[in-house]
């Protein structure tokens, strides 16, 4: 922006203008930052205050408005105007509230805020939104099992078109096997019909939904609004574009052929869960060994679940079925018994009722573990109560209630070339949380036990790519520890690490066919809201509306590769010479990128490397013999930022010689900021992001731990310069440490103290 | 026939209600939300972590109200609750009530009311642990941040000094209830749940010690922004609460009380048991249970809490708990497993009370829709109906099958105003 006009407003409310000299601010923004204009208002936020600006605005003569004020996290809708960009300088939450009035370093701290906030303005432009091309707004929906069948049929009721691709060569998946269904309508206590068979109709008979069965997806590429994606059905392939994608890919049950222990295979009356559901859609329960109708059947849970040889996590579905499937036995035949092996009855919610109604039916439940089954169907129970290992003998059939596997791959296709395993192996870790050792001293007190860690960890599942993405960052969609998919968030369970990529169902976490289908209806969603954005040029959440996007300056990219392998969302891809591309609909606008490029040359019309390094530089550094020490930091603006205000709040006093920037996320943060500030004299910097690692909370992945990596490297920077490698830290700080931030800068501002003023003071 | 209106109404700004509005809106849609307090957040914004990842709510909360202040397709009113609906789908009139805040938008959260303020009154954030003054901002993270002022202070010389300290003329002490109109396409119910009353369940003594509290109460003794400030002590004396009770199903699984499974209670516990042992080192915990149910992925969850060696599971539903002569709450039962007869003393007994859906009593929807016996409204799909369910007034859920069950049901109501 070339004619820009910017306008300081100094707000006085709040007590600002008591405890701050706010004619002495305006000089510093009128004499010495050269604001063309600069007012001072009693309430800025009030209808005259709004007014002020307004008027300036409406008389020409602005169109910049840096308020200097509240924090930006508060009244936000008052402070904007169209078509005028606002700038925010915090003087509340982070000066008057969290440093004495009236004092000299309070009033060095209000000036900086200012000063920073006119250097910002200077080099923040509008975001222009990218909108080249044509947006498709048609959802691929991959998996015809009730999910995607769910998903495909939402997505229709909303007005848009489905093309639903489906392995088999039917639709149904393995609901369609079942005779009846889990209870999900009240009153919860039987078995219900299946009806899917009428959902299968529906989708067949919907015009706006194109089915394609015995088909895969060959090959994806492109981003929200623009995928186009290769479908091979019979050796031919086709092409298609789609706006967004749904993957509903579902499960399989574990391989009871793994359960030796458990009889399978040894003998043909054992059986599992699944396939005693075929025999009950097939005319009735039959020993498979002589076809007679069983009169004592145990169901053993956790067949392979909750078991560290097998699968790590609860499968959810089973104790609720083998309930189910007591229940058709024990009413179809008054004579048999049915005796369910337990070692936690998992029927939450109204399932409860149905547990109630299997134990009113006479169906037996047996609290242990079972430790093994015999060939002639001997299962010998650890039992609970009795405390002893007890022999169920007499049975004539047993059913291992098997859990469920993620299709987060394609089982039946090849898998990858060992690069691409390696990339899944690196975008499992950071991960769920995995199982090491107790609580006491915040984790770190005891010495894992045995059977721990957690044997998912270090391995990567079997099979092909189920999109075939391809991203720079390999064919798969992410997956977590366990082998599910996203989201590894407990608040925004659809949040994906490839955008316009949604999955849902058991593919994402362990779940029964009611849950599936509301499931799919949310990833529906997500996927129209992509579709939405991408065609506006704005980020989807978390940046939700955000019409900036990275920028490279090609005539200095060196091709490094950094921005391509760090960008947490698989959104920038190579060309064949290394030229990075970015893909705009995928990007998030975290700026991971920009931290991560050693030449500088990705920036954000309003945010950008230059703009915070002007920032840092207009800070008024006193010289050394002021002793005044000045310390940069860094904070993240979603948690360490709302941290410090909330210090603020609660009025947590703590040293005034810090100078904040909110920054998008650590991964953002460019190692440039850093050394400027150094060379421009301040004595330290501290880096404030969140909690990396297993229970990372960072929602753009693995911004601190980045940011932890690249810190590194400035240590080395630092001593070659011969200062001290501590003058810049990083903290993990959480939204809800506002004292302990407060703590955390005192105790560092207390070590900069000690150590000599920085030397580059004054160059 | 074409909807009459496009705009969908969100009932409960809780997790659940202030999902559905925001992923209605960042879908094109316009949203009206209607919260009954003062501010978002409902049960969530008191809580100190979620289970498994033990991270803050008002992390998440950040991006959601960030979302809400960038979205213009959203308009919040608190303070309101629905009066009556009527109409169908595409067309509904619903009569909202507001409920005096005594504090109007001009209210720059500065403060100045609640020095002002000299009486205080049971603070409603921390379950009545604490007090707060009668002019008061609801906590930190409040949405809207705006203060609120307590009835009780009307004409008093407390409210006119009260009133007097606002430079903003922000303070409206003559502020009555009053109703308003709108006309919506769709509704979407989302009015979360209470903690069951513990004091029902007599042979636990809710009411007989202030050292017997509940899972609700025992989130704000462990958040900072609690009555303690963090620190996990016993109510009655202050004093450090090193050993520790966790009492499963307490009301949920029983035909006496909530016949269904809370289905969050046993996370968390879990959760409660890894608080007390990240705060105090020599910390025992024993959790008294029917089954785990940490369900799906949870489970790992459940393991790293039961591989720390200070931790104890009981199997066993206790019978009763009795103050001691020295006053410590006495847990008494009989182990399912081993048999053993047992009165273990605690410094404090928490109860995991289950979830009781406000869609059952005290915030029914005001027109016909189909409720299960426990109050919770059976979810709709797309068949003509213009009423949805999220979060807890559908069902037991957890903060995340709530947020799952709330873009489902946003999905449902832009279809239902979209025709």
């Amino acid at each position: 922006m070339s004619d820009r006009k910017a306008g300081v407003y100094l707000c006085k409310g709040c007590g600002i203008g008591d405890a701050v000299d706010m004619d002495a601010i305006e000089q510093v923004a009128v004499s010495e930052m050269k604001a063309p204009l600069c007012r001072q208002h009693d309430a800025l936020c009030s209808d005259e205050g709004l007014k002020v600006i307004q008027d300036d605005i409406d008389g020409g003569e602005i169109n910049q408005a840096i308020i200097a004020a509240c924090s930006h996290r508060v009244m936000t809708d008052r402070f904007q105007f169209n078509g005028t960009q606002v700038v925010r300088a915090n003087l509340r939450e982070q000066v008057i509230w969290c440093h004495p009035a009236n004092d000299e370093d309070t009033q060095m701290l209000a000036a900086d805020q200012v000063r920073m906030g006119i250097a910002q303005a200077a080099k923040f432009d509008t975001p222009q939104p990218w909108t080249e091309g044509d947006f498709n707004r048609r959802i691929m929906v991959v998996g015809g099992g009730v999910t995607g069948l769910s998903a495909a049929r939402e997505a229709s009721l909303t007005g848009h078109e489905v093309l639903l691709i489906e392995r088999a060569d039917s639709l149904g998946g393995w609901a369609a096997k079942w005779s009846r269904r889990l209870p999900h309508r009240p009153p919860y206590r039987d078995p219900q019909d299946n009806d899917l068979g009428a959902l299968v109709s529906e989708v067949e008979g919907d015009s706006k939904i194109t089915v394609m069965t015995g088909a895969l997806v060959t090959r994806t590429e492109g981003m929200p609004g623009k995928f186009t994606v290769e479908i091979t059905r019979g050796g031919a392939a086709v092409l298609e574009t789609v706006g967004a994608i749904v993957v509903a890919t579902g499960w399989r049950p574990y391989d009871a052929n793994k359960l030796g222990h458990l009889g399978y295979g040894a003998s043909p009356d054992v059986v599992t869960g699944v396939e005693l559901e075929e025999m009950l859609a097939n005319g009735g329960i039959r020993r498979k060994s002589d076809g007679q109708a069983p009169k004592t059947v145990a169901f053993v849970q956790c067949a392979g679940s909750r078991d560290p040889e097998h699968l790590p996590y609860c499968s959810s579905v089973c104790c609720g079925v083998s309930i189910k499937q007591a229940l058709l036995l024990v009413r179809s035949d008054p004579d048999a018994m049915a005796y369910i092996v337990f070692d936690e009855l998992r029927t939450p919610g109204t399932a409860e009722e149905f547990y109630r109604q299997a134990q009113e039916a006479g169906v037996v439940f047996i609290k242990g573990k079972v430790k093994s089954v015999g060939a002639d169907l001997t299962v010998t129970v650890d039992d609970a109560l009795l405390g002893e290992e007890v022999p169920m003998t007499g049975l004539d059939m047993v059913v291992l209630a098997t859990g469920m596997v993620p299709n987060s791959t394609n089982p039946d296709a090849e898998a990858e070339a060992d690069e691409f395993q390696e990339q899944l192996k690196a975008d499992i870790n950071p991960a769920v949380p995995i199982p090491s050792a107790g609580f006491a001293n915040g984790g770190e007190g005891e010495e894992p036990q045995e059977g721990f860690p957690w044997p998912w960890k270090d391995k990567t599942p079997t099979g092909g790519s189920i999109l075939n993405l391809q991203y720079r960052q390999g064919p798969h969609i992410p997956m977590l520890a366990d082998g599910f998919s996203d989201s590894h968030y407990i608040c925004f369970p659809y949040e994906t690490r490839r955008t316009g990529i949604y999955t849902c169902g058991p593919v994402r976490r362990p779940m029964g066919m009611a849950e599936s289908a509301d499931d799919a209806a949310g990833a529906v969603l997500k996927a129209i809201q992509a579709i939405g954005n991408a065609a506006e040029g704005a980020a989807v959440h978390p940046r939700a509306g955000d019409l900036s996007f990275p920028k490279i300056g090609y005539d200095i990219c060196t091709k490094c590769r950094r921005c391509t392998v760090e960008c947490p969302f698989g959104a920038i891809d190579e060309e064949e010479d290394g030229k990075p591309v970015v893909n705009i609909t995928r990007c998030r606008r975290c700026g991971t990128c920009m931290g991560a490029c050693p030449v500088r040359t990705i920036g954000f019309d309003n945010y950008n490397v230059q703009m915070i390094s002007d920032m840092i530089s207009a800070v008024e550094i006193p010289d050394e013999f002021a002793e005044k020490p000045r310390i940069l930091i860094l904070a993240c603006e979603n948690d360490a930022y709302p941290a410090l205000d909330m210090a603020g709040i609660n009025r947590h006093q703590y040293s005034a010689y810090v100078r904040t920037i909110p920054v998008r996320c650590l991964g953002s943060v460019s190692m440039l900021w850093v050394s400027t500030a150094i060379e421009r004299g301040y004595d330290g910097a501290m880096l404030l992001g969140c909690k990396s690692g297993d229970d990372y909370q960072c929602h753009f992945v693995k911004g601190s731990a980045i940011a932890k990596e690249r810190m590194s490297k400035v240590g080395e920077t630092l001593k070659s310069m011969m200062l001290e490698e501590d003058r810049v830290i990083s903290e993990e700080v959480s939204i809800a440490d506002s004292a302990r931030v407060a703590d955390l800068i005192d105790r560092f501002a207390g070590k900069i103290g000690e150590l000599d003023a920085n030397p580059f003071k004054g160059f | 026939m074409a909807p009459n209106s496009q705009t969908i109404l969100v009932v409960g700004g809780g997790i659940a209600g202030i999902s559905a509005a925001i992923e209605a809106a960042e879908a094109g849609a316009d949203v009206v939300l209607l919260e009954r307090s003062p501010t978002l957040g409902g049960r969530v914004a008191g809580l100190n972590r979620y289970f498994p990842k033990l991270c803050h709510p008002t992390c998440g909360l950040e991006i959601n109200y960030q979302r809400i202040k960038k979205n213009k397709n959203i308009k919040l009113f608190t303070m309101a609750q629905v009066a009556t609906v009527e109409g169908q789908a595409g067309n509904y009139k619903v009569t909202v009530k507001t409920t005096p805040r005594h504090v109007n938008a001009k209210c720059t959260a500065c403060g100045a009311c609640s020095e002002a303020a000299t009486s205080e009154i049971p603070n409603p954030f921390n379950y009545g642990l604490d007090t707060v003054k009668a002019a008061y901002l609801p906590h930190e993270m409040a949405f809207p941040m705006r203060y609120v002022i307590d009835g009780s202070v009307v004409g008093t010389p407390e409210g006119d000094a009260i009133k007097s300290s606002c430079k903003y003329d922000a303070v409206d002490l003559e502020e009555k209830e009053k109703t308003f109109d709108l006309t919506v396409g769709a509704i979407i119910w989302a009015t979360g749940w209470k903690p069951y009353d513990a004091a029902r369940i007599e042979p636990y003594s809710y009411s007989e010690s202030p050292d017997i509290i509940t899972n609700v109460e025992m989130e704000r003794l462990a958040a900072h922004n609690g009555p303690t400030k963090g620190q996990i002590v016993r109510p009655s004396d202050g004093e450090p609460a090193r050993k520790v009770a966790l009492i499963q199903c307490a009301g949920s699984r029983d035909t006496n009380h909530l016949p269904y499974c809370s289905a969050i209670c046993c996370l968390g516990s879990l959760k409660h048991a890894a608080f007390v042992r990240q705060q105090y080192d020599d910390s025992q915990v024993d959790i008294y249970y029917i089954d785990i149910r940490a369900h799906d992925k949870l489970e790992a969850f459940y393991q790293k809490v039961k591989a720390d060696s200070g931790i104890h599971f009981i199997k066993s539903k206790p019978g009763s708990i009795v103050v001691g002569e020295d006053g410590r709450p006495t847990v008494c039962g009989e182990d399912t497993l081993g048999r053993d007869i047992y009165a273990n003393a605690y410094d404090i007994v928490v109860l995991a009370t289950g979830m009781e859906p406000c869609s059952a009593r005290e915030y029914r929807v005001p027109v016909e829709v189909e409720m299960d016996d426990y109050g919770f409204i059976v979810p709709k799909t797309g068949n003509g109906s213009g009423i949805f369910s999220a979060g807890v007034a559908q069902g037991p859920n957890d903060v995340s099958t709530s947020v799952q069950t709330a873009t489902a049901a946003a999905l449902r109501a832009i279809q239902a105003v979209r025709g």
